[in-house]
């Protein structure tokens, strides 16, 4: 017999767990399962709205102003500013102090390890004395070891856009060695535990290490390794060694700020009483006409039923596995719904790396209640995706990936919990 | 990429013609490199010598595949936790990955003469020394309990003398099971069960996979398992099994695992045939069949016994409505702390017994969060490994002394000993605890 909730959420990103607490705030019994239980390590941490509309050049001061200038199947245009801010919302309550920026609405400036500069809504604490807006002389501080944050050329790259204040990078060797190729997670525990070194514990001795390449800025960047389960200890004591203002700079995966943020936002989907179910993938379903009776679960060669009244389907875009292709076209993984695609496979993408590729925006048409539909009729009625599975805007131009599912998410969780 | 000619047609190269032998090029092709697994891997946390599943996997098969290269010993640091797999959003199959590159070391580069592999050898086949203790189980307690024995035992043979070896039961499983009269007096209580159930329509039949550690060591689990199931109307068989070959894999004996797959599938397979599912109480001894079997052995009937294979508290909570049995109880437990063992949160089966008692009355149910126990079966047995075992497991020891419940609840037997080792705590099993609410209140 079936596992029975009233909702069910297919995806445990970003889109899934947004669906599952507000579908959980609504008093409804919620599940939420996810093939795999680690998926924000490749996620930077930033909370992005929209950076750029269509055409922009330059990044927008305020996301809501661009909200309007979208086209109507973006998924920002079905559900609406409102939705945005009370996506927003349930991110703030769900992440507490951990993250600054809902004093505004107007996006902030974060310095990424490439030294671009990205707009974004929400960022964690640990990143906030990085803000580009602020006038402040920065220096970035690179670890030899760890390959993914050159500083120098961070910091020439974050001159060459015209950042409001001076900044240099210089790069330091850790205190504590490590084998070749170590993971962020090692300095991350070495830092958490301050483990001793031959010439002292190793939170002192990289503050002295980085006083001799101090000059008389205020702030100082890291990659983001300072600390895992004690970053703010961390990073706090720095600063008091130090006697300036410390931030990180988000790096690649596996990242850290993913990975905390994943944490922050498990432990909120469970306090709301969400059940979640990890490890294995939902492959099938079975539906009555235009209504899903149940989902199935492939658990290493036999399948489990799932039952809900409503569901919601978070599973992901091109990249996250919900939306599958293959010579023949693009489609839907779990349930086959159609996906918008040119019939020739040679316009999926552009011949140029960085050119306007159609891939980035394929993923099912949604109505106005986010049901999946194929020309206007909804596929089925009680079905709402969230996330990068709709399709109609390209997340990674438009700086947009985390408000999207943050917003989508709201809507089809509380709507699918309304509803029961 | 340009676009070919309208007349040409698509005339795919095969590239790979079809293995013979196990590729695990396919595996290694998914890897993007983006170490994720590195960040859930209890050894790397550890030991900063251990390069982490990320290079006992697709890296140490890119570097040894042109034979030029042996493989790195460190994989014998990996405990087969297998937690890379549950990480690993790319699919590859890192577990696997481990098993192959470990037999592959302790086949053809590490001494046969020496202590560690005749150590290693002994805890591969415990499921042997397990049926010779247990023909003695008083004679054999007091000899591993004596102080001069756990010395020998660290001096020659490199086991750890903190640890103590597990009481073995005055009578195993299978001795209790026959002497109640086996799988016909089962068949006839199930079936008194489903009439008082008011359950018609055929039998609901379940085999059981015991293993070594209950039906040596902790039989009151599996006991418990049976009147449990047997009061929900289920006929249990349990048939002659090996070692599921869970040790065999953790110390790189394949070949010795080969063989009792071979006759667990043949046996197994048999019933499922017949009709039966099949169950375990241990997560480890099901994951053996369910994953690690179809892995890495291409034999007969296989997949279908890893398709039937489930672990207990999983199989009633897919089968029956365990929610509505539930909700009439009412117990009186201690409050608990539930851990998760790894090989239940590969197979996704860790949790259920939380979920389902977390609404009956008189339960108190905390958790340890996702951390590793550390003994992974065999791994903590070991002398050159303790330290990093103990150091694992702090963690879960920490969690258990900060959470108010004074009984520890797991399905796995390693994380129970381990448990014990490090805590003091009474720890108990699922099916104990679904009997005292289902069958004895």
């Amino acid at each position: 017999m079936a596992i029975e909730d009233d909702v069910l959420v297919i995806g445990g990103g970003i889109a899934g767990l947004t669906s599952a607490i507000a579908a959980a705030e609504t008093g409804a019994r919620t599940r939420l399962v996810t093939y795999k239980q680690s998926t924000l390590g490749n996620a930077s941490g930033l909370v992005d709205v929209l950076g750029y509309a269509p055409g922009d050049d330059a990044p927008r001061s305020d996301p809501y102003d661009a909200l309007a200038e979208l086209p109507a199947e973006h998924p920002y245009s079905k559900v609406g500013a409102d939705a945005v801010r009370e996506g927003l919302a349930l991110f703030d309550d769900a992440v507490g102090d951990g993250y600054l920026g809902s004093q505004s609405e107007a996006n902030a400036l974060v310095p990424t390890h490439a030294g671009s500069v990205k707009p974004t809504a929400r960022y964690p604490r640990s990143a906030a004395p990085g803000l580009v807006s602020d006038d402040r002389d920065m220096l970035l501080v690179g670890i030899d070891s760890v390959t993914g944050f050159d500083a120098p050329m961070a910091a020439d790259h974050l001159s060459a856009v015209g950042v409001p204040f001076d900044v240099r990078g210089e790069t330091v060797r850790f205190p504590k060695s490590f084998p070749q190729d170590a993971d962020v997670t090692r300095y991350a525990r070495a830092l958490d535990r301050d483990e001793s070194t031959d010439d002292g514990p190793v939170r002192e001795v990289l503050a002295d290490r980085v006083e001799t390449v101090l000059d008389d800025e205020r702030r100082v960047g890291f990659p983001a390794v300072l600390g895992d389960s004690r970053h703010e200890t961390v990073r706090t004591e720095l600063q008091d060694r130090l006697g300036v203002d410390v931030f990180e700079v988000p790096t690649g995966p596996p990242s850290l700020p993913g990975l905390r943020l994943e944490d922050a936002l498990y432990d909120a989907a469970e306090d709301a009483g969400v059940r979640i179910t990890s490890g294995n993938p939902i492959v099938d379903y079975d539906a009555d006409g235009g209504r899903i009776e149940q989902v199935l679960m492939d658990r290493l060669g036999s399948e489990v039923a799932y039952e809900a009244q409503q569901y919601v389907l978070a599973t992901g875009g091109p990249v996250g596995g919900g939306i599958e292709s293959d010579r023949d076209g693009v489609r839907e993984s779990i349930f086959g719904l159609a996906v918008e695609h040119p019939e020739d496979r040679y316009e999926w993408f552009a011949d140029d790396v960085w050119g306007d590729h159609a891939y980035t925006e394929f993923g099912v048409s949604v109505d106005d209640d986010l049901r999946p539909v194929a020309g206007e009729d909804a596929q089925f009625e009680n079905l709402r995706a969230a996330g990068n599975v709709i399709g109609g805007y390209d997340f990674a131009t438009e700086k947009s990936g985390c408000g999207v599912s943050l917003a989508t998410g709201y809507v089809a969780g509380s709507e699918a919990g309304e509803l029961t | 990429m340009s676009k070919p000619e309208e007349s040409e047609t698509f005339d795919p190269v095969d590239l790979f013609p079809e293995a013979t032998e196990m590729d695990l090029r396919p595996g290694v092709d998914k890897c993007d490199k983006n170490s994720n697994c590195e960040t859930v891997c209890p050894v790397a946390e550890v030991n900063e010598d251990f390069p982490g599943p990320k290079f006992q996997g697709p890296e140490q098969w890119r570097l040894t595949r042109k034979g030029d290269l042996e493989f790195d010993e460190s994989v014998d640091k990996c405990l087969n936790c297998m937690r890379c797999d549950t990480a690993c959003t790319n699919d590859v199959p890192l577990g696997q990955m481990h098993n192959v590159a470990r037999a592959n070391y302790v086949d053809n580069q590490m001494s046969h003469a020496s202590r560690e592999f005749l150590r290693n050898k002994m805890l591969a086949n415990y499921g042997t020394l397990g049926k010779l203790g247990s023909m003695m189980p008083r004679i054999s307690n007091a000899v591993f309990g004596l102080g001069a024995t756990r010395w020998l035992n660290e001096k020659l043979l490199g086991f750890p003398s903190e640890r103590s070896f597990p009481d073995f039961a005055t009578q195993t499983f299978r001795g209790w099971w026959s002497d109640r009269g086996g799988d016909a007096t089962s068949a006839e209580r199930a079936r008194e069960a489903r009439e008082a159930r008011g359950e018609t329509g055929e039998a609901k039949k379940v085999a059981f996979f015991h293993g070594c550690y209950a039906n040596y060591h902790q039989t009151e689990v599996a006991k418990s398992m049976v009147r449990l199931y047997e009061s929900l109307g289920y006929e249990i068989a349990v048939p002659e099994q090996s070692c599921c070959g869970t040790p065999m894999f953790a110390n790189g004996m394949l070949e010795d695992a080969r063989g009792v797959a071979e006759g667990n599938v043949d046996t197994f397979g048999s019933l499922v045939e017949d009709g039966y599912d099949l169950i375990a109480t241990c997560t480890s001894c099901s994951m053996a069949l369910r994953k690690e079997y179809p892995e890495l052995f291409d034999i007969d009937g296989v997949d279908e016994v890893a398709a039937h294979m489930f672990d207990a508290v999983e199989y009633l909570r897919v089968n029956e409505d365990l929610e509505a049995e539930l909700a009439g109880a009412d117990v009186d437990f201690p409050a608990m702390t539930y851990h998760a063992p790894c090989h239940g949160e590969v197979m996704g089966v860790e949790g259920i017994v939380t979920e389902l008692l977390a609404d009956v009355d008189g339960v108190e149910l905390d958790d340890t969060g996702d951390v590793c126990c550390g003994l992974a079966g065999t791994y903590g047995w070991k002398d050159e490994k303790y330290d990093d075992s103990m150091e694992i497991g702090a963690e879960m020891f920490e969690a258990f002394e900060e959470a108010p419940g004074e009984v520890a609840l797991t399905e796995c037997p390693m994380c129970s000993a381990q448990i014990e080792h490090g805590t003091g705590y009474e720890v108990k099993h699922p099916m104990q605890l679904l009997e005292t609410a289902l069958v004895e209140s």
